[in-house]
């Protein structure tokens, strides 16, 4: 009976939870119970996951009203694994949290912080799992409302203007996404993912179609920080929470890539998207700047921070690239790195947590000597940075090799080389830092450092070995990616 | 049969050597290139080892009279520089050259191209920190430039491997041959760990900054697995031939200008592989045979030489010829076993590199290379001056420094010991060695012709160097004698060699110079719109990232209304 309602729980049972822990008080219980909930989630999207892979997509009609009118949960192979992604970022982030939340927010504000941290993790769930335009909307607008919230309450004070920054480009974003629905509503009276991509084929390329397109391209390439638009993206990840900036950098991203691609193959169909050369020449050109420039800057921050940030947008870049080539190598490239970076950045994130906890802070200079002080906390910084850098047998590799092969595949030297470029870019930037850790000594009057809590080592520990992991056994992670970028070529074609 | 693959024996001893400590760890360290050598006498020629992945097949070892044979000489260039380092106590140094050593065996059993790229990312990183356990300014900028060419020649060889594999399907490492833009990226990618001119300036650059022990794991692997590659993959490539002279000759110039004595045997270790790329290049059995070999007898007197220079820098902590001199007065063990190496490399009869340079030589007139011959006859010159000659002389003789020492640990002398024990075996029993090489071998060095050769260059050369310290033309002071120029043109005034010797220091100086602003310039240029102030990476206000959205928003318009 409940095996039935399991889309619907992986929604509703986080946005239940998250009043309560207002309700709570205590930040102990609410971070308790907060974890429950992730676990419980997490369960249920590997069930869903394992379901789908045997028997099919599944649709779930809210409240029995049906499809078209009513509002359709969809799982398929693609959100089923994203939402694998996400509920997993979510439950290792909220083990994780407690030490480094306790330390950064005063004890006020914690049950307030895993509320909003369950609302942004069921906005987010929401966003992947639905099959409904507009459903898609509200729930994009309850993860961001509720990350500007979490973002807000870092120690920094810059962190307020870094929210609102966010909040101003997080609306323009979901504004434009949302005037891209109402043009589609428009011009085919319907709000159903799977009828809209059987209804715009009859509508045609009308202006009002073409129009629906760019509003939503833009809107999700600034909700992806895709270059140019990133501008908020830095500053959001440098002055959040440590625990949110794990979180958001390895899931908010992540989905809105997932918007991207819905919005691409399910709705407008491979045929549009694809025939649309014009498209590819927009964006693969700004995916391959985002590398090349991002990694560049990502090599002169003086913030650990700031600099995987950077790097974060480069990494977007890389997904993109194999996004724009529409190729089946090309989408298994991209969701593979959506993938395996997620499990990278959100390990690099954690253990900079770790960091920040012992160190006080992840200024460069401050990280002088640390590889002595926390050898476990720096090891975790090196693996995941090699998983960056894409060297053999770890996830990166996996990633970076499947890219290169989908721009080889096209003849598209140029791209292959600026992938190669950015690897070596990467590695100065990781280089700096394993510099400061390891070879440079501790300053003088530096903090007495320890080694991190198991509580937080652990949690960073299962992402940095994961990313380990997925580079030598590919079988999850390239094999569902392939399965998802058939579906999405076959799907509608 | 129950082998394993021969570099897991050196990985799996890496992380028993880095838990282990004291008297255990020196056991470890000595048993692993013993364990390793046994295992790898089990071995039968064939494939081993295959996995799949990534829709291709791994194949992990592959076993033929090639592999084996470098798979022999790095087991013993292994064991010879662990002895050499046993006194060290630095765990990070130790590990890093056990993993060193097993990725070196990786890549030359590697049986496909995607396994060797591996491994040759494996030694790239792994040896890195044999540079950087110096734990100085200087080694540790030498160490990051190290790292960023190797890895660079890493994602070269992976590019092409890429190209290849898309073209044919394959990744097997077999001959490639020169052609596709995929083949020229691999032999690029080999041509940088291998030395080719103008790609050699991290050798020069890093070997010198290395530790006194580092240096020689550091001589013995990488540059002869790029030489195996070679062999492997481009075997009879003529262009291969210019190549290796060039590489024979040029080093010779700054050898004899060069101050840091290390760094002369960097530059003499090109100069010998210069001889190993002609004979790949020729492809004939005999050239073969004779770079094979000739890539065997240079890494036990090269690791000799680097062997008595790291054991005096590590009694006097000083390593510019023109500090040093007067040793043999107290390392007079050390001096003559520098003595036996210079000889070999040298190439003296009854030494090891006169059996195997020779091949080189012949097969070179064999197939009618005239010029590329005197040009390395003029190397071998060049070769006994500033390695036979002047690393000897200026360390041990030359005038008296009044350093004082010691000789330098037992674990030295030993691992030096064996050394010019192997050198002067190889030089006077060589057909042991040539049982080994890849093709049957119907080769006698010790003609009358060849000897008489030999020692008529040699003679000379030693003669020339005589006559000019006799009559006092070359004042001890200057850093170099440049005595092969004047073997062949012996009307040449000291002082215009002298000249030259500056001209081209200056040469250098100025296109380094030229090069290093022009670096500078550029990485200024990036900082100041990629720094966090510039253009790229400040904090925009909000206004201009909205702009920026309108204006995508109108450019997509346009584009799709069009």
């Amino acid at each position: 009976m409940i095996a039935a309602h399991l889309p619907v729980l992986q929604i509703v049972v986080p946005l239940i939870a998250a009043p309560i822990c207002l309700l709570l008080r205590r930040g102990s219980l609410a971070w308790g119970l907060s974890l429950a909930v992730s676990l419980a989630v997490l369960v249920i999207a590997a069930n869903l996951l394992t379901q789908v892979l045997e028997s099919g997509p599944i649709s779930y009609q809210l409240g029995g009203w049906a499809p078209p009118w009513g509002i359709e949960y969809r799982i398929d192979v693609l959100n089923s694994f994203v939402l694998l992604i996400v509920a997993a970022i979510g439950a290792v982030v909220l083990a994780y949290a407690r030490r480094s939340v306790a330390q950064e927010l005063p004890e006020s504000q914690q049950s307030g912080f895993y509320t909003a941290l369950l609302l942004c993790l069921a906005g987010l769930l929401g966003v992947t799992v639905t099959g409904d335009a507009f459903n898609l909307f509200v729930f994009l607008e309850i993860s961001s409302l509720s990350s500007y919230v979490l973002i807000s309450m870092g120690r920094d004070r810059r962190a307020l203007t870094a929210a609102f920054q966010y909040l101003v480009m997080g609306t323009i974003g979901a504004t434009f996404i949302v005037i891209g629905i109402g043009l589609l509503y428009m011009a085919t009276g319907t709000l159903n993912m799977a009828d809209l991509g059987a209804r715009l084929p009859a509508a045609g390329a009308s202006r009002t179609v073409l129009a629906a397109f760019a509003f939503l391209t833009v809107g999700a390439t600034l909700k992806l920080a895709l270059f140019p638009l990133h501008f908020w993206l830095p500053n959001a990840y440098a002055y959040a929470p440590s625990a949110v900036t794990a979180f958001l950098a390895a899931t908010a991203t992540k989905v809105s890539i997932y918007i991207l691609l819905r919005f691409f193959y399910t709705i407008f169909g491979p045929a549009f998207a694809a025939a649309d050369i014009t498209l590819q020449s927009l964006l693969i050109p700004l995916a391959t700047v985002a590398v090349l420039v991002c990694s560049t800057v990502a090599i002169f921050q003086n913030n650990v921070k700031r600099m995987l940030a950077y790097s974060s947008i480069a990494q977007i870049g890389y997904m993109m690239i194999g996004i724009g080539f529409g190729t089946a190598t090309g989408l298994t490239a991209g969701i593979v790195h959506l993938f395996n970076h997620a499990l990278t950045k959100g390990g690099l994130f954690l253990v900079l947590g770790c960091v920040v906890l012992r160190a006080g802070s992840c200024r460069l200079d401050d990280l002088a000597g640390l590889g002595r002080r926390m050898p476990l906390t720096m090891f975790g910084f090196v693996l995941g940075g090699l998983s960056l850098i894409g060297v053999p047998l770890t996830a990166g590799f996996v990633s970076k090799w499947y890219l290169v092969q989908a721009a080889i595949e096209q003849g598209n030297w140029l791209v292959a080389a600026a992938i190669l470029a950015g690897s070596l870019l990467a590695l100065i930037y990781v280089w700096r830092v394993v510099e400061a850790a390891y070879l440079r000594p501790a300053p003088e009057n530096a903090p007495e450092a320890a080694e991190a809590p198991w509580s937080m080592l652990i949690p960073a520990w299962i992402l940095i070995g994961a990313s380990v992991y997925f580079g030598v056994e590919t079988s999850l992670s390239v094999g569902v990616a392939s399965e998802a970028a058939r579906f999405l070529l076959g799907g509608a074609g | 049969m129950t082998s394993v693959a021969p570099f897991l024996v050196f990985f799996i001893g890496a992380l028993f050597v880095a838990l282990s400590r004291g008297t255990l760890r020196s056991v470890l360290l000595l048993a692993i290139p013993l364990a390793g050598a046994f295992n790898l006498l089990q071995f039968d020629p064939g494939s081993y080892g295959t996995l799949s992945l990534l829709g291709h097949t791994l194949t992990l070892v592959r076993v033929d009279k090639l592999s084996l044979l470098f798979g022999y000489l790095f087991h013993l260039a292994a064991f010879l520089a662990i002895i050499f380092s046993l006194h060290v106590r630095d765990p990070i140094q130790q590990v890093s050259g056990v993993i060193y050593a097993g990725s070196a065996l990786g890549a030359v059993f590697a049986g496909d191209m995607i396994t060797l790229f591996v491994f040759w990312e494996l030694l790239a990183v792994s040896s890195v920190f044999l540079i950087l356990a110096r734990r100085t300014q200087r080694s540790q900028a030498a160490a990051l430039r190290y790292l960023i060419i190797q890895v660079l020649s890493g994602v070269m060889l992976l590019a092409g491997v890429l190209i290849i594999a898309h073209r044919t399907g394959s990744i097997a490492f077999e001959f490639i041959g020169l052609g596709s833009l995929g083949s020229w990226l691999i032999f690029l990618a080999f041509g940088i760990k291998c030395c080719f001119p103008l790609l050699h300036n991290w050798a020069t650059d890093a070997y010198p900054e290395a530790t006194p022990t580092g240096t020689v794991f550091l001589s013995a692997f990488t540059t002869k697995v790029a030489v195996y590659a070679l062999a492997r993959a481009f075997p009879g490539t003529e262009l291969l031939v210019y190549i290796g002279a060039t590489m024979a000759m040029f080093p010779i110039f700054f050898a004899v200008i060069e101050n840091d004595l290390r760094r002369v045997l960097a530059y003499s270790m090109i100069n010998q592989i210069g001889f190993m790329v002609v004979g790949v290049g020729l492809g004939t059995a005999l050239a073969m045979n004779g770079a094979v070999a000739h890539a065997f007898n240079d890494v036990i007197f090269k690791s000799l030489l680097f062997m008595s220079m790291g054991a005096v820098l590590y009694k006097t902590g000083e390593m510019n010829g023109s500090a040093l001199g007067g040793l043999y007065k107290s390392m007079p063990i050390t001096t003559g076993l520098c003595i036996v190496g210079a000889a070999s490399i040298s190439a003296f009869p009854l030494f090891s590199g006169f059996v195997s340079k020779s091949m080189v030589m012949v097969a070179v007139l064999e197939e009618g290379h005239p010029i590329v011959w005197l040009a390395l006859l003029f190397a071998s010159a060049g070769v006994f001056h500033h390695a036979g000659i002047k690393i000897p002389f200026f360390a041990f003789f030359a005038h008296d420094s009044g350093i004082r020492t010691g000789e330098p640990p037992r674990n030295m002398l030993i691992a030096m010991g064996i050394a010019a024990v192997i050198c002067v075996f190889n030089g006077s029993y060589p057909w042991l060695l040539y049982s080994l090489l890849p093709f049957p071998v119907d080769y006698e060095p010790y003609t009358a012709a060849h000897v008489l050769t030999q020692s008529q260059l040699l003679f000379f050369s030693a003669l020339a160097f005589c006559w000019l310290k006799l009559s006092g033309l070359y004042p001890p002071e200057l850093p170099g004698v440049n005595i092969d120029a004047e073997w062949i043109y012996r009307k040449i005034a000291p002082a215009a060699i002298q000249r030259l010797g500056g001209a081209l220091g200056t040469l250098r100086q100025g296109v380094m110079f030229r090069a290093q602003t022009r670096l500078e310039r550029f990485i200024s240029h990036i900082y100041r719109h990629h720094g966090p102030d510039g253009i790229m990476a400040r904090t925009w206000p909000t206004g201009s990232t909205v702009l920026w959205v309108a204006v995508l928003l109108g450019a997509y318009l346009l584009i799709y209304f069009l």
